[in-house]
């Protein structure tokens, strides 16, 4: 007994040590790169002024940071994409079950949302512009329209893909076909449903800054948009990577989330 | 007396191809208490013949009824799917009840009852554990606590033990037809294991290959004084069935060739 224990510890052991080595390297990766950016840039290998570096990074976000612009762009960019993402999820989900439910239905708009999925959605900000004006109903509805066509269809399959001898069970015990969606269907694709939601997110963040390059007056979009038009690289820069920060802000939110399930 | 009667039921499956006819003309009866077996060359229509039972699906010709006066209705019958599909989002208690949560009739007394089979069969300390945790035979044990759970008038078993090695396939063989027996149900057992069907059955129907029709009707007396499938398997009789459906299933492949 004693000795499995102690084989029990030196495994687990092992497995913390694998884990403190795999955030090694991702923490040195992230290390290396900024030395490098400021080596380089330090040294004119590389132009500071087009490039931008770290310290100057940091220095815009000491300044910018003291005089609240900057946190509003974040703030404003941040709450729209989780508008959009919520109202994404919340549609993906129920035009799915609606798929699901009428299967002609789905094969009827097959075409339409393959059509639509592979539509370049800048494509239609400047429409999305013209009809719904510059303010934040625009910018929710692009970060939108990137995720959705492809989430319902991504949703779909995984609904379908579900045993159907499990559907089938739910038939022998005198279960009816709501009764399928709420005891089979969903809870059998909540990891798809996940995996989905993460993807989302990164593709709503994509679609609101897009809507912020075209239509906006603020938002990090907007700011990196007005910063390379009046050469601040140093706030192109900064904005770029509060978007980094908030992707991987969204990313491991939902993750965490979804471990507590 | 007689608990359920199927008569002169067809049933065709369709698709753009084809019309796949897998029954034709079936017709048999099961008295009250018995455990009777279907066994048949693979893809002959067990399955198919299981689910017109269920009332899953609906036969094209013929009829099939079920006699209240012999303790048996229509709306309660227990289905046993060849896998156990034990949910993997559910504890191996909430994979139990989900009989129970479907037809919202989950009583204490019903909880109860699911809390003593669990102990009987061995599950109790794995009540809280998933499915994916469990071996094999549990796994059947589970899914059958599912079905009994129910309390079935009838029991529909399709293949419960191929999915399991031999030891263990013979051990809950054993253990399901004695839980069966215990607790008095009448059973149709689909199976192409012959031994099998000796050793549990009262009766054995076998069909031809498809479309299946009914080819023998079989009964088995053995002189063993409980009929466990291993005990079965060493009365003399044994051998003499075993050769009996052996002959019959082999005369159908000869004819084919
Ligand atoms: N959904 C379906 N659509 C079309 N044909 C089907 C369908 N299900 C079964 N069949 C066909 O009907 C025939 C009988 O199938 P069934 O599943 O009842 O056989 P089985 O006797 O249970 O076979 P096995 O012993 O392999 O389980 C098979 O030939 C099969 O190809
Ligand atoms: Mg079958």
């Amino acid at each position: 007994m004693k000795k499995d224990e102690n084989k029990h510890q030196r495994y687990l052991r092992k497995l913390e040590r694998e884990k403190y080595a795999v955030r090694i390297g991702q923490w040195s990766i992230l290390v290396v790169f900024l030395a490098l950016w400021q080596y380089t840039t330090d040294r004119n290998i590389l132009d500071s002024f087009i490039f931008s570096s770290p310290k100057r990074v940091l220095n815009t976000i000491v300044t910018l940071g003291s005089s609240r612009i900057l946190w509003e762009h974040t703030a404003i960019t941040f709450l729209e994409t989780i508008v959009s993402f919520f109202l994404t999820t919340i549609v993906c989900i129920f035009m799915a079950v609606l798929l699901w439910w009428q299967k002609v239905l789905s094969d009827i708009l097959e075409p339409y949302l393959v059509l639509l999925n592979a539509l370049p959605k800048s494509a239609l900000a400047p429409l999305l512009i013209v009809w719904l004006g510059t303010g934040m109903n625009t910018i929710v509805v692009a970060g939108m329209s990137v995720a959705i066509f492809g989430s319902i269809i991504q949703l779909y399959t995984c609904f379908r893909e579900v045993d159907c001898e499990k559907e089938m069970l739910i038939y022998t015990l005198g279960g009816n076909r709501r009764q399928v969606l709420t005891k089979v269907i969903l809870p059998g694709s909540v990891p798809g449903i996940i995996s989905n939601m993460k993807v989302n997110v990164g593709l709503c963040l994509v679609g609101v800054v897009i809507g912020e390059f075209l239509a906006a007056k603020r938002g990090l979009g907007y700011m990196i948009i007005y910063g390379s038009q009046v050469y601040k690289l140093d706030w192109v820069m900064t904005a770029i990577i509060l978007l980094m920060v908030m992707a991987m802000f969204f990313y491991v939110s939902i993750d965490k989330m979804s471990k507590k399930l | 007396m007689v608990a359920v009667s199927i008569d002169q039921v067809s049933y065709s499956y369709h698709s753009v191809s084809a019309e796949t006819v897998a029954l034709q003309d079936i017709s048999f009866q099961v008295s009250p208490g018995e455990f009777l077996a279907i066994v048949g060359p693979s893809g002959c229509g067990k399955s198919t013949l299981l689910a017109l039972i269920c009332g899953l699906l609906k036969p094209d010709k013929g009829t099939i009824s079920f006699y209240d006066e012999a303790g048996i209705s229509k709306t309660n019958i227990g289905y046993m799917l060849q896998k156990d599909n034990l949910f993997e989002w559910r504890t191996v208690y909430r994979n139990v009840i989900l009989g129970l949560e479907i037809n919202h009739c989950l009583t204490e007394e019903k909880k109860e009852k699911i809390d003593r089979m669990l102990v009987n069969y061995g599950l109790k300390d794995f009540e809280e554990k998933r499915p994916s945790e469990l071996s094999g035979g549990m796994r059947q044990r589970a899914a059958l606590i599912r079905t009994l759970a129910m309390e079935p008038d009838l029991l529909l078993l399709d293949e419960p033990f191929s999915a399991l090695d031999y030891q263990t396939r013979i051990e809950v063989a054993d253990d399901i037809g004695r839980i069966i027996r215990q607790e008095g149900k009448t059973a149709i057992l689909v199976t192409h294991d012959l031994s099998e069907a000796i050793s549990m059955a009262d009766r054995i129907v076998v069909l031809s290959k498809r479309p299946a029709r009914v080819k023998k009707i079989m009964e088995v007396n053995l002189s063993v004084p409980e009929k466990s499938p291993l005990a079965a398997r060493s009365a003399p009789e044994f051998q003499g069935y075993f050769n009996t459906l052996w002959k019959e299933l082999k005369s159908d492949e000869e004819r084919r060739e």
